[in-house]
């Protein structure tokens, strides 16, 4: 990466070849929405992640190359935000909820269910590609706690719910 | 008169308001007002007068931070209003339910202050994880500019006004307001040095406001019946109504719109409905996890800023996490700890190096393994990491649970020493 550092590439021809036309529709979408591309390469980030599931060195050099920004700089910001991820995960992403109102709540005791359930800790994918277990800081909605998200979807009171029901629905491939 | 302006409209087991039925009970007032000749100098005098402070934690003043913007001919054209709509503050879950239940009740808030200071663009930032406040709140944007309230020359005012959805790629960090414009700029999320303050020097460098999405949703009321109603909303000192949440083991948890003022028993024992069978109150933190301790003998205290102050805390965001007697006040500290060490931005050295260290050491008292020393170097930290001494607030956050825990359950830690293992384990 350093060899690259603040180098600027002028050519955007393999870039092109790289981005989908969709995903280069979105991020022209995204350029008239603010004034530079910077702001637009994180948005680009989360363009080439909501296709590909997640921000490959490929994806990162070519969305670089698109803006013409520095490939240092967009990867200081690409690792520096939770949500977009660096390495493969499973079609759909566990956000576990494990801040405080969850802990109280007893979401310790749920996590160690999830894990038996699927066969994975945090950090993991499960074999078969479907699950990646990812914790996250509170998410919103304490009064019905313990909580997690899966994929796009919120699942509440997770210690009265059917762990098992809920991964289903999943792995029958819904979204 | 109406005594829910913020929730008036909301009940989650329908879909949200959509622009006509929203019209249809005194939406979009302050817009029409603006439309028939309000001045923007008009708006900020009625905020000022209203006494609004700021709902995302530090409750400033909202009229006098609006008050800094450069304004007039020879103010930068450029303007920007940022919505904060991060939330992310454990424990905390008010915008939310705003967003979800009333989008255009947000909307509405956002022409007003927009047009307050004259910015032409306003975007709010969302937490990536809301996604269904993203998709209701695309709906409502899109009726809004469908019906000519955003675009160019709105209601023939000649006031031009785009409101731009922009969901956060995640860090806690990121809802610090001059760490939320970096992010927005596509920067990594570390706070700038203040000043210049945002008002007028923000966004790009163009002068910005910052308001919390429940800030911005007590504008709509304001402008629409007026300052003597809004300032005879509450029960105490400081003016209007603000949305209080209850979470952990009371009866049933929940978030509700009182008004300022309300005692705070009445929200945790008529609301709250009181603590589960067989668990006594043993503390609370009022504002979310950045908040110090209270304790039952503060119950009587009343939801103010002042009340809340004057017992060690902070009213900040106003949803309360509840410890109860048979949880591990370490444990919950401890929880907290790692939450900070995370979030830390890695910008300052005592938050980088402190807050990690600080969590060692509950992970340590965790595994029974906790000592006196270990006791002397947490109390060390809240020293080391408080106001001031780092480069933004998220330290002195994790100091408030922190020193106010190690009052408050001193004993805990010492048996959790003397025992060599948690005594609320089995
Ligand atoms: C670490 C940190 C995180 C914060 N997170 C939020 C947040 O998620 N939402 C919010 O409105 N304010 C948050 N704030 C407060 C903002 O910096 C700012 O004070 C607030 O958005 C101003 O809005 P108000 O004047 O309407 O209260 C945070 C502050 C700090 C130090
Ligand atoms: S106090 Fe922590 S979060 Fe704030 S600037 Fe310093 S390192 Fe970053
Ligand atoms: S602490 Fe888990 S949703 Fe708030």
């Amino acid at each position: 990466m350093n060899t690259e550092e603040n180098q600027l590439i002028a050519s955007t021809t393999v870039a092109a070849d790289y981005l989908r036309e969709t995903e280069i529709a979105e991020i022209e979408h995204e350029r008239t929405l603010y004034p530079d591309a910077r702001a637009v390469g994180l948005e680009a980030l989360k363009i080439v992640q909501k296709h590909r599931g997640w921000v490959s060195d490929e994806s990162l050099r070519a969305v670089a190359e698109y803006l013409r920004l520095p490939i240092a700089e967009l990867e200081g910001v690409a690792t520096f935000f939770n949500l977009i991820y660096r390495r493969p995960v499973g079609r759909n992403v566990i956000l576990y909820c494990n801040s405080v109102s969850c802990w109280i709540m007893g979401c310790e005791q749920v996590k160690d269910k999830i894990a038996g359930e699927l066969g994975i800790d945090f950090g993991e994918t499960t074999t078969d590609g479907n699950f990646t277990l990812i914790p996250v800081p509170c998410l919103g909605d304490c009064d019905r706690a313990p909580v997690m998200m899966v994929g796009p979807d919120q699942h509440r009171n997770l210690d009265r719910a059917d762990l098992g029901a809920i991964f289903a629905q999943y792995r029958k491939g819904k979204e | 008169m109406v005594s829910n302006p913020l929730t008036r409209n909301i009940d989650l087991s329908r879909p949200p308001f959509d622009l006509a039925a929203y019209e249809a009970v005194d939406g979009y007032r302050g817009l029409r007002e603006i439309a028939r000749g309000l001045e923007p100098s008009d708006v900020l005098d009625k905020v000022k007068d209203s006494g609004l402070k700021g709902r995302g934690g530090a409750g400033f003043p909202t009229g006098l931070k609006w008050s800094f913007v450069p304004m007039g001919d020879d103010a930068p054209k450029q303007k920007y209003f940022v919505v904060n709509a991060d939330e992310m503050e454990p424990g905390t879950f008010k915008d939310r339910l705003l967003m979800e239940g009333d989008p255009h009740l947000l909307i509405d808030g956002m022409i007003i202050a927009s047009y307050a200071i004259q910015a032409n663009t306003a975007y709010i930032f969302l937490r990536g994880e809301y996604t269904e406040s993203e998709r209701i709140l695309r709906k409502a944007l899109a009726e809004a500019r469908e019906r000519g309230y955003l675009g160019n020359n709105i209601l023939d005012t000649g006031f031009d006004l785009e409101i731009i959805l922009h969901t956060s790629a995640g860090r806690y960090i990121c809802g610090e307001e001059t760490a939320l414009l970096n992010a927005l700029e596509g920067k990594r999320a570390n706070p700038r040095a203040k000043p210049p303050f945002p008002q007028v020097s923000g966004l790009w460098g163009k002068p910005t406001i910052v308001n919390n999405v429940e800030t911005v949703c007590n504008l709509p009321g304001i402008m629409a019946w007026g300052i003597d109603w809004y300032r005879g909303l509450t029960k105490g000192n400081d003016h209007g109504t603000k949305l209080f949440g209850v979470s952990g083991k009371v009866r049933s948890p929940g978030c509700w719109e009182l008004p300022l003022g309300t005692p705070i028993r009445e929200l945790m024992e008529v609301y709250a409905g009181g603590m589960r069978d067989g668990l006594e109150l043993k503390g609370f933190l009022p504002g979310g996890g950045s908040t110090d301790f209270m304790l039952p003998e503060h119950l009587d205290l009343n939801l103010d800023y002042d009340d809340i102050a004057g017992a060690g805390s902070r009213l900040a965001t106003g949803t309360m996490i509840v410890l109860d007697s048979q949880t591990c006040p370490v444990g919950m500290i401890g929880n907290l700890m790692t939450f900070f060490s995370h979030e830390s931005c890695g910008y300052c050295t005592p938050c980088r190096d402190g807050l990690p260290w600080v969590n060692e050491i509950f992970r340590a008292f965790e595994a029974g393994k906790g000592s006196h020393r270990d006791l002397a170097i947490l109390e060390e930290h809240v020293d080391y990491l408080g106001p001031g001494k780092t480069f933004c607030a998220l330290a002195p956050g994790a100091t408030a649970p922190l020193g106010s825990g190690l009052r408050y359950f001193r004993e805990d830690f010492e048996r959790h020493i003397s025992e060599q293992r948690c005594p609320y384990k089995q």
